[in-house]
């Protein structure tokens, strides 16, 4: 492919690649992305091939092939967030979307719809009431505001010449051509965009620092390593729109005067390194990426790294530490990583979501992004809506949004009409939320005087059958995994706050021990050495705060409020049902159930270990755990 | 000692990296695809070719999790156990699996090297929880049956691939 060699060439490109998009009247957008994919997406993909091949219609799968009239387009989209119902099938010009299409309703689609323009209603997503034809109309996306997911689920994820046709990387010549690096900055600026790793740091200043750096080479590092256990928000934007990420890392790049980038992508992640993998490529044979972009004598690379499987390596200074090939451990800062980042460089280190919401901002100036959300975290956030919630998947939403919309109106409410208990917002680092906070407007500043943080990105909505103990011990037993071990208090700390909240939930804990957990958490939380050890004690702090009485439940009665806890159940034979068969005395792996025949049998609670093995072999339902 | 590498392909490895020692994570993970793990003798002749020294590599092998200095069986199942997949019962889903393939938190591959089964804290599947991926493909919303029916088709599969 020929390089472009300035703006006109670029401009005639995407010109060429819009024609051509507008020529194909429908277009077929299958959901490629994880979730749908394991559910099968490729198989319809396929399906849709054959027939439309099979059935002699002509069909465009990429932009190259010109076409002289009109046709259809068949794409891998990526995903278009609501992956409960997947695989997902967006028709359009119409909108509809079909929700868990099988390969054998594909042919019924393309009759029926493609070339008959009707909408096949029995493939439709409906609710208790209605039915809902087209994607725009269905509650889930109706109160979102996709800015930065504007673009997945609607285009190919795999075609540079796509994002071209939709005015992609217009952004990066109006600023290459009109626009100084100052001026990417007060753009920047006036937006006060706001770092949407977690912490919430202006993105505008962080690149001011760098820029204002003697050194002459400089990183521009985006964070993929998006380890926060029920958060895929970034997974979703990298596997979607990979070219949006490249332009608003090559936009900080050319603000900041830097020439080479990195992105770390977590190794869990395959699709989305080979989406980057394959984006770069085609900016790099586009003259994009490279030598001399566009003629100007701005140029930049970008390498990926892998992550191996260290959450630690999300912190910034562990990240930098392992894509310079070493143990992922972070440092004391100051240095920070503005001044020696990756290999002692000054380096830009923002995450995917942030690089993803500059091009629209240089795009439509910081005044416009100002406009949206609220007035010290503008813009939207992207979460990643999962648990207990009627409709799991990928939301954006304005940041000042009230949980309330979040989880009733978007989220469908809770699966199987059970109560509303708590949302663990900002994953292991962040806290719970409780009934209370149901209309507290979401953005950084409001969650940190409510003892959660936005985090990554992650809402894990919980019902009132889950055990909020059992909640803080599985995020101190993650984080507890994952502490690298440099810093005493962290991998000291967690470890020692772990054995307490196991003690708790098999039912050996004391009072003492909620003030021994709260001295702890104090500590560990001043005294680490990086963000994982210091916002460890997070889940342990707000659900004390939140629900002490189910910690009490716990250690005073000896009783785990929801059931969940394995060790405090009671399992008991109900002597009503039981007709003394001896079946269940067989299965019991350590003989704690005794009896005569014909008599009914009693549980020895000393030695049950609560295994269940009973339950399943009982044929008459007699025992149960009380 | 049995030679389990091809220093040929090793050195494949080495020269697409440009011996660079920067680069021993990527080094390290392409091996892992080859080998499904990472075999001893894999670390004396990369210590020798970057000239960096052996612990270093060790130091690096031994932190990140997906390293294994142990060979794996021919289906590694990872486990979701992040907190969208825990909150919809992960748990049993792992017992269900260790049950039926007499595994353990200690005991991770089985001894005809068929099957690994891991935990892992997060496969950003969580719209599909409790979610598992064998060799990469990911399988959403298991329950124990679901699971145990999975193991039996791969089983067959290979005791068809036998025959």
């Amino acid at each position: 492919m020929q390089k472009l060699k300035n703006r006109e060439e670029l401009q005639a490109k995407s010109r060429f690649y819009k024609e051509t998009l507008e020529k194909q009247k429908v277009k077929i957008l299958v959901c490629a992305g994880t979730a749908c994919v394991a559910s099968g997406a490729l198989a319809i993909y396929d399906a849709f091939l054959k027939l439309l091949q099979e059935k002699n219609i002509d069909c465009q799968l990429t932009l190259d092939d010109e076409k002289e009239k009109e046709s259809i387009g068949l794409k891998r989209s990526g995903c278009h967030g609501f992956c409960e119902m997947g695989p997902l099938v967006r028709i359009e010009p119409w909108g509809y979307l079909y929700v868990k299409v099988q390969p054998e309703d594909c042919e019924e689609i393309v009759d029926v719809t493609v070339l008959g323009g009707r909408c096949l209603d029995r493939l439709t997503y409906k609710t208790e009431d209605k039915a809902y034809k087209t994607q725009e109309e269905i509650p889930f996306y109706k109160r979102q505001h996709r800015m930065v997911l504007q673009n997945c689920g609607h285009i190919d994820a795999n075609s540079l010449d796509e994002y071209l046709a939709i005015g992609g990387y217009r952004t990066l010549e109006k600023a290459l051509f009109d626009m100084t690096p100052e001026d990417v900055l007060k753009e920047m600026d006036a937006a006060n965009l706001r770092g949407r790793g977690g912490g919430g740091f202006p993105t505008a200043r962080k690149w001011r620092q760098v820029k204002r750096q003697t050194a002459e080479k400089k990183y521009v590092v985006c964070n993929g390593d998006e380890g926060d256990p029920g958060a895929f928000m970034d997974r979703s934007i990298m596997e979607s729109d990979p070219h949006r990420l490249l332009e608003g890392m090559m936009l900080a790049a050319y603000a900041v005067g830097s020439d080479e980038g990195y992105i770390y992508v977590r190794a869990e992640y395959p699709l989305a390194v080979t989406r980057l993998n394959r984006a770069i490529k085609q900016a790099e044979a586009m003259g994009i990426l490279g030598d001399n972009i566009l003629g100007t004598d701005f140029s930049f690379r970008i390498h990926i790294n892998r992550g191996a499987g260290a959450f630690v390596c999300g912190e910034g200074s562990a990240l930098t530490a392992s894509i310079e090939g070493k143990r992922g451990f972070p440092r004391v800062k100051p240095p920070r990583t503005v001044e020696q980042g990756l290999f002692d460089k000054p380096t830009v280190l923002n995450n995917v979501e942030t690089f993803a919401n500059v091009p629209m901002i240089i795009e439509n100036g910081g005044q416009w992004f100002r406009g949206i959300g609220t007035d010290n975290s503008p813009g939207t956030k992207a979460f990643a809506l999962t648990g207990n919630i009627a409709n799991t998947g990928l939301i954006e939403v304005p940041m000042g949004i009230t949980l309330r919309e979040i989880i009733y109106d978007i989220g469908g409410g809770m699966r199987g009409g059970a109560e509303f208990k708590a949302v663990q917002i900002g994953g292991p680092s962040g806290g719970c939320l409780t009934r209370e906070h149901l209309d507290l407007p979401l953005d950084f500043d409001k969650l940190q005087s409510a003892g959660a943080m936005i985090g990554s990105g992650g809402l894990v909505v919980m019902d009132e059958h889950t055990c909020m103990v059992e909640v803080a011990r599985f995020f101190m037993g993650f984080t507890q995994n994952e502490s690298c071990g440099k810093c005493i208090p962290c991998r000291e700390g967690t470890k020692r706050m772990l054995e307490i909240l196991e003690r708790i939930v098999a039912g050996q804990g004391e009072l003492s021990d909620i003030d021994l957990l709260l001295e702890l958490a104090d500590t560990v939380s001043s005294a680490a050495l990086c963000g994982l050890g210091k916002t460890a004690p997070s889940p342990i702090l707000s659900t004390i705060k939140y629900f002490r009485d189910e910690y009490e439940a716990h250690i005073v009665d000896k009783k785990c409020p929801t059931k969940n806890c394995q060790k405090l159940k009671m399992i008991v034979i109900d002597p009503q049902l039981c007709k003394g068969c001896s079946k269940c005395t067989r299965v019991c792996p350590v003989s704690a159930i005794s009896g005569k025949i014909k008599e009914p049998y009693v549980i020895d609670q000393t030695k049950c270990i609560k295994c269940g093995a009973c339950i399943e072999t009982c044929p008459f339902g007699a025992i149960k755990e009380d | 000692m049995s030679q389990v590498c091809d220093y040929q392909k090793l050195d494949e490895i080495l020269e697409k990296h440009r011996y660079d020692s920067a680069s021993i994570i990527a080094i390290l993970q392409e091996t892992q695809e080859e080998y499904h793990y990472l075999p001893r003798e894999a670390f004396d002749y990369y210590a020798q070719k970057l000239k960096m020294p052996i612990a270093k590599i060790f130091s690096i092998a031994t932190f990140y999790e997906n390293f294994s200095l142990e060979p794996k069986g021919k289906y590694v199942i990872k486990v979701c156990d992040g907190t969208a997949c825990h909150v919809r019962k992960s748990v049993p889903v792992l017992d269900r699996l260790r049950k039926e393939l007499g595994l353990t938190a200690g005991k991770v591959t089985t001894d005809d090297q068929l099957f690994t089964v891991e935990i892992v804290s997060c496969l950003g599947a969580c719209g599909l929880a409790p979610a598992i991926t064998v060799n990469e493909k990911v399988i959403g919303l298991l329950t124990p049956d679901k699971a145990a029916e999975i193991l039996a088709e791969l089983k067959e599969g290979e005791s068809h691939a036998k025959a």
